[in-house]
């Protein structure tokens, strides 16, 4: 009787956060066939410079630079769900800021590395590189954005108190996209820049 | 049930190693485009130690190596999915 009752303590079936957690790891699956598609599609096309500029106009220490600042962002997100977990408010709300603004500071520099391939003759209409690296680096910035949309969200929610037990699964549902999006660019980095250099 | 069973996740301190393991091999992966003698062998480094970046963030980060095998599973789909995916896609756009 009493293991019966345990069972159905955890085993509560109204209980919908497995059920929620199972569909973001499909959901990143299917996300990770989507940017292997687009990777694909810039492995096809690196040659196919046309007239314009090819990987040499590539700045391989400024993007090592985000590259590293996106990595330690992961750092502050999973320090961010362990406060958490630790009912630690204040380390939480300190660790989701870190991340947001780790990821802010990524964005701005690909805004600036995209200004001046533009300024050097790289544009998504000059060539199939050209299109397809903007395309899987924009669509990669995409998902940042939104990244630090939710983070500062779930910033703003914790500064009045309303992040709390209940919205753990959230915390860390905003964890798992981010950390994706970190191992997405750890392809890119790779494939985009250090191997066309 | 096995299947909910989970390992406690890692504490700060490790989280803070991982982090400089990730940082040291990314140095590493920035080097070596930069060494002439390692070029016949820059390809499958890079992939390698990509690869390794990948798996440590996945297990430790998104605590993979600590929930439940559905969610491994579930995610491994996806990513073992890309091969046949590029695969065909490369060789249906004739890039061999």
């Amino acid at each position: 009787m009493s293991s019966q009752a345990a069972s159905a303590e955890t085993h509560d079936p109204h209980d919908v956060r497995p059920i929620r957690k199972a569909a973001m790891w499909v959901f990143l699956g299917s996300e990770s066939m989507f940017f292997g598609t687009m990777i694909a599609t810039f492995l096809l096309y690196r040659n196919n410079t046309g007239d314009g500029p090819g990987s040499e106009i590539f700045n391989i220490p400024f993007t090592s630079a985000s590259s590293f600042v996106l990595l330690m962002s992961s750092l502050t997100m999973v320090l961010a769900h362990n406060a958490f977990e630790k009912r630690d408010a204040r380390s939480t709300r300190i660790w989701l800021l870190a991340t947001a603004l780790l990821g802010i500071t990524f964005l701005a520099g690909q805004i600036f590395e995209f200004t001046e391939f533009v300024h050097e003759g790289l544009k998504v209409s000059t060539s199939s590189f050209g299109s397809a690296f903007f395309f899987l680096t924009g669509f990669h910035g995409a998902h940042v954005a939104i990244g630090v949309t939710l983070l500062l969200a779930m910033f703003y929610l914790s500064l009045d108190g309303r992040l709390h037990e209940r919205q753990g699964l959230n915390v860390e549902l905003v964890g798992l996209y981010w950390h994706f999006v970190d191992i997405v660019w750890i392809v890119i980095f790779t494939v985009v820049y250090l191997l066309q250099v | 049930m096995a299947e909910t069973a989970h390992r406690a996740h890692p504490t700060p301190a490790v989280y803070w190693g991982i982090a400089a393991f990730l940082a040291a091999v990314t140095a590493i992966e920035i080097a070596i485009p930069s060494i002439a003698a390692l070029d016949s062998v820059k390809v499958p480094l890079l992939w390698f130690l990509a690869a390794i970046k990948f798996g440590t963030v996945v297990s430790f980060f998104m605590h993979l190596r600590y929930d439940k095998k559905l969610y491994r599973t579930l995610f491994l789909l996806g990513v073992i999915g890309i091969i046949p995916l590029m695969t065909v896609m490369l060789l249906s756009l004739g890039a061999f």
